[in-house]
């Protein structure tokens, strides 16, 4: 499974619903306004960092750049561009976007 | 004619009242924070006092180092640089919500000055006209 969330952790919960069910081995991908809980200092850093113990986070990198977060992406958060969130939608069953 | 426009601008009739424009959304997610700097330069237009103030996600209006080219969007961070040329030079963010994102006024693209909240909730109170996104 693919889990795509786009709103900011500090405004909505759906990146913590996301992260709650995610089963073990699959993706969380951050685009939009989600990619600041993936950044250092965020109050959602931490959600992220014991996550990533089970699934593997992906951070959009057009989004990241256009919000001046890329240079305090945590560790361990990979970071794609379009051609790699295709790819990440074509190598799993189904993608879920918890809108 | 002329009398009227040079009561206009003299603002003779005109009334100078506080407005404050409360910015609590992240910039490109949604159209909040573009279309709320675009009714603060209106406002500027009208000679009015206004105070601009980032709480919460919009403390992420004002940072330093944007690059939109990817995502296909105006990068309008730099237009809260050319507020001072309005005469908005009132900015102010609160510490907590600075705090909570991990930032510190070095990482913001404009001066501001930082307050706690309950100074923040102070210059809210004596405002004749709050607009919040």
């Amino acid at each position: 499974m693919l889990n795509i969330v786009n709103k900011s952790a500090t405004e909505r919960n759906s990146l913590e619903s996301a992260l709650r069910m995610a089963t073990k081995g699959s993706a969380v991908l951050l685009i939009e306004d989600a990619v600041y809980a993936a950044t250092q200092g965020s109050v959602a850093a931490a959600k992220i960092q014991s996550a990533m113990a089970d699934v593997q986070i992906y951070a959009l990198g057009p989004d990241l750049d256009a919000r001046g977060m890329s240079s305090r992406i945590l560790d361990g958060v990979k970071v794609v561009d379009y051609g790699g969130f295709v790819d990440l939608v074509t190598e799993h069953n189904c993608c879920q976007s918890w809108l | 004619m002329s009398d009227m426009m040079d009561d206009m601008d003299e603002g003779g009739e005109g009334v100078v009242k506080k407005f404050m424009f409360v910015n609590r959304k992240a910039p490109h997610g949604t159209i909040y924070a573009l279309e709320g700097l675009e009714v603060v330069l209106v406002s500027a237009a009208f000679d009015q006092d206004v105070s601009l103030v980032f709480v919460d996600d919009g403390v992420y209006e004002l940072i330093k180092g944007v690059n939109t080219k990817g995502i296909e969007v105006k990068d309008f961070s730099k237009t809260y640089r050319a507020l001072e040329g309005y005469d908005v030079e009132k900015l102010y963010v609160e510490k907590a919500s600075m705090d909570a994102r991990g930032l510190t006024v070095e990482d913001l693209i404009v001066d501001v000055t930082v307050l706690d909240s309950t100074e923040m909730a102070s210059l809210m109170a004596e405002q004749d006209v709050v607009i919040s996104y």
